[in-house]
């Protein structure tokens, strides 16, 4: 992980002293409501229904076991014990008093840690894939480059006032576990047929009241000129995108507007006069962020160890286990482990003061003091070797992030909904607990396989729901929580936006009717092996619809 | 309305004058894109200093003609969640070369002070006078800076260049060591 | 993401204004002689779209105490109480709809709630 030198650390040092004289100029009337809001979100501050939210940013999803320490002590000191882990790899605390919020972020200052521009119309956290570094399938750390641009659009004087938020994601693996296409910016890192690394650029994706997926505008950026083409598109952005209706403010609306093809044109006309110029990267300016990232030394070892061999033939809970949660790493002997925050009725994605300190504690023990935060909030411990899943498991079943239910159907994706967000017109959290308590049955949600549950609390898409195989979002009807269906969305590299499956159905009827879109794929799958998004892909949706309206 | 220029609260020498008002002789004056485009060539041999407020929606091509001209160029923030004019103002900076009063207008704050002086801007029309007065304390609010811009300031980037250069001549050379 | 202060305000029935306080979020709640509470029954009540502009310009203005002020439906009980008058008042005045999340006392135990 990325180990901040004295730069960073004043960097941050100096924004929390700039917050807390924010902070009491808007407490003395200094400053109105008006000019405070801005600043306040640019430090990840938000109002919710009952309470300020913090949301504090874990860059690309990594997170030393100091840092989530220092989570916990946030969650006990300044908030109700638990926070929330986000689909931006962020963690949010739902109860932080205002008065109180310089104190907790000098404290996550010490480790590191801010909530800098998880909110406002400025560049937000840069995400990846939760398997970066480690992942088979990838062929370079996506996380170096996630580094450059988190610093480079740090307190970026010209584009700290977007017309809207400006999202970016890198990925660099064959799977796309960080989404590229549903982002402002997309960045899909890999290997030419010369035997080349760069990049290709997406730009205009995004869910809310108008998805779109992402458009390839450049199939192919030298990494030297990841900056300057970054800054380009920005500053046509800055320049051109709506500023008169919040709505169509975001970048994917003009791309959309203009077309790809002069969006682009518009981009390099701009990028032709500064890709020389002092953004770009040479190779000392990598390899000086390169050399900070502190990587574990990995023993050589085997692969399946006789200790997990004896144990996987013993003991049958472990084994539903390694074989959901456990995942193949690149080094041989090595292995990577996901916690599920899902466990069975409760709220997705949050987790306990004490249950951070003992992930803490744990990957300390068995994952070189790293933890990776997932867009599918569940956490992930990347670096464990294989002859210590045993014990591992055991300490996470004890702590209650051991479900095996990883990418199941009661692995369930949901933004805060209207129990905390001042912005939803329905609840998610309640649906969310209802499905995962119909779906308790593991054995039977195994044989359901990979099924991403997604709900949104309303049409921002916190929740994602445009890219769930079963995407839910909750609308107001008269007063009464209605919930609306799409199936057949994905968020990976064959990103697709889920299709509407008919009229909202009442929130007394939205478990039965999930469970009857699961039955229909039963008896709608060409064999047991077939995914369920695969089917939807095979058979389309009118066959799903007669089904379950059949029946509703 | 304070005006700051170079750092200090000053009164302001030019002079807003309306489109349909005649322009003065001997004073230096504000005059809107519109009117200075439509009245260029009188106006460039006037005596007085002259300088314009282009909105922050215009495209610069049209100023650029004009540009070594003026002595002033006001950028304009509708309010101060407007961030076009940053963009106009580096341009103006670091792309056509404007050396002279680069002005922010419109809704200027004291928490935009430091992008502001960043993205160029050496001239303010402040909001509030408890603003202006804690411009240079402001100014102090950040030591670290990861961009490079036009304002001259040290990156992170070339300061830890220079950690590392004075590191590697701090050690002393194999041929330095006592036998 | 229209917020109630941006809807057109139909008065339809009896409203109070709410907001957040300032200094820590809390819900609070105009009373008529221009304090704020954080008890709804002592919330002002206004029925008639003058009033309610009223409460609420007063209410907006004072930024230095509340943050997000706007006009909220309550009904009222046969006796005369105020309830919330919608899922996302009651949602405000009784908190999350769901447990916050246990503390385990240890494996396989009891379950605390906080």
């Amino acid at each position: 992980m990325y180990l901040y030198d004295e730069f960073d650390r004043i960097l941050v040092a100096e924004r929390v002293a700039e917050f807390r004289d924010q902070v009491r100029r808007r407490l003395s009337g200094e400053l109105t409501e008006d000019e405070f809001k801005s600043l306040r979100l640019m430090n990840g501050v938000y109002l919710q229904l009952h309470a300020y939210m913090l949301r504090i940013a874990i860059p690309y999803g990594t997170l030393s076991s100091d840092q989530m320490r220092t989570l916990a002590h946030v969650a006990r000191r300044y908030d109700r014990n638990y926070g929330h882990f986000t689909t931006r790899q962020n963690l949010q605390f739902n109860w932080i008093r205002l008065a109180d919020l310089p104190d907790a972020m000098s404290d996550l200052a010490r480790a590191g840690l801010h909530g800098m521009q998880t909110s406002g119309n400025c560049v937000r956290n840069i995400t990846t894939d939760q398997w970066a570094g480690v992942a088979p399938d990838e062929t370079e750390d996506p996380r170096v480059w996630a580094e450059l641009l988190r610093q480079h659009s740090t307190l970026h004087p010209e584009f700290s006032f977007l017309p809207r938020k400006f999202k970016i994601a890198v990925t660099a693996a064959s799977h796309d576990r960080a989404a590229v296409k549903i982002h402002d910016i997309g960045l899909r890192l890999y290997t030419n047929e010369l035997g080349e690394s760069g990049f290709e650029v997406s730009v205009g994706g995004g869910l809310g009241r108008t998805p779109f997926l992402g458009k390839i505008i450049n199939p192919f950026l030298q990494k030297r000129d990841l900056l300057s083409y970054v800054e380009a598109i920005l500053r046509v952005y800055n320049q051109y995108g709506r500023r008169d209706n919040i709505y169509k403010a975001r970048i994917k609306i003009l791309v959309h507007d203009l077309g790809a093809a002069a969006f682009a044109k518009e981009v390099e006309d701009e990028w032709r006069a500064i890709r020389d110029g002092t953004l770009a990267l040479d190779p000392a300016a990598i390899a000086a962020v390169v050399a900070r990232f502190r990587r574990p030394h990995y023993q050589q070892l085997a692969d399946d160890p006789p200790e997990l061999v004896a144990a996987l033939e013993s003991e049958r809970r472990f084994k539903s286990w390694y074989l959901n949660a456990v995942a193949r790493h690149k080094w041989a002997g090595y292995a990577i482990v996901t916690l599920s925050l899902k466990p069975e009725g409760g709220p997705p994605g949050d987790a306990t003061a004490e249950q951070m300190d003992a992930i803490a504690d744990l990957a300390d023990r068995y994952s070189h003091s790293e933890i990776r935060v997932g867009h599918e909030q569940n956490l992930v411990l990347p670096h464990v070797r294989q002859t210590d899943l045993p014990r591992l498991w055991r300490a996470l079943d004890e702590i209650g992030v051991a479900t095996p239910n990883i990418g199941l159907i009661s692995d369930i994706i949901a933004c805060p909904g209207l129990d905390y967000c001042s912005l939803a017109n329905a609840r998610a959290i309640p649906v969310a607990q209802e499905l995962s308590r119909r779906f308790r049955d593991l054995s039977h949600a195994g044989g359901l396989g990979r099924l991403h549950i997604n709900i949104s609390g309303c049409i921002n898409a916190c929740g994602h729901h445009h890219v769930g195989h079963i995407g839910i979002l909750g609308v107001e009807k008269n007063g009464e929580e209605f919930y609306q269906v799409t199936i057949g969305g994905r968020a990976d590299e064959q990103a697709e936006l889920g299709t509407l499956l008919g009229p909202a159905v009442p929130a007394t009827k939205i478990t039965d009717f999930v469970e009857d879109i699961v039955d229909a794929y039963l008896e709608l799958r060409e064999r047991p092996d077939e995914l369920f998004i695969d089917t939807v892909k095979r058979v389309g949706v009118e066959p799903f619809k007669e089904r379950v309206y059949a029946v509703h | 309305m304070p005006f700051i220029k170079d750092g200090q609260i000053v009164a302001d020498q030019f002079v807003r004058v309306a489109d349909d008002q005649p322009v003065p002789d001997a004073t230096p004056v504000l005059l809107s894109a519109e009117r200075l485009l439509r009245e260029a060539d009188q106006l460039v041999i006037r005596a007085a200093p002259l300088g314009v407020v282009w909105p922050n929606n215009r495209n610069l091509v049209e100023l650029l003609p004009y540009l070594q001209r003026l002595a002033v160029v006001g950028l304009v923030f509708p309010t101060f969640r407007d961030g076009r004019a940053y963009s106009q103002a580096r341009l103006l900076r670091e792309r056509h070369g404007f050396r002279n009063e680069l002005r922010a207008t419109g809704q200027v704050l004291r928490d935009q002070f430091l992008f502001l002086v960043r993205a160029g801007f050496d001239a303010f029309e402040v909001a509030k006078p408890t603003d202006a007065v804690a411009f240079t304390e402001v100014m102090r609010r950040f030591s670290v800076f990861y961009q490079p811009t036009g304002d001259g300031r040290m990156t992170v980037r070339r300061a830890r260049q220079a950690t590392a250069v004075s590191f590697q001549r701090a050690a002393p050379r194999a041929q330095d060591l006592p036998a | 993401m229209t917020s109630p202060l941006e809807r057109k305000t139909k008065i339809t029935g009896p409203m109070v204004v709410t907001a957040n306080r300032l200094t820590d979020g809390a819900v609070i709640f105009r009373t008529a002689d221009g304090r704020w509470t954080t008890q709804l029954g002592l919330a002002g009540v206004v029925n008639t779209a003058v009033a309610a502009h009223e409460l609420l310009a007063a209410a907006v203005a004072d930024d230095v105490r509340a943050v997000g002020a706007y006009l909220a439906p309550v009904e009222l009980t046969p006796e005369g109480a105020v309830q919330p008058g919608n899922l996302r008042e009651r949602i405000r005045v009784s908190g999350p709809t769901i447990e916050l999340p246990a503390v385990p006392v240890s494996p396989g135990g009891a379950r605390v709630s906080l």
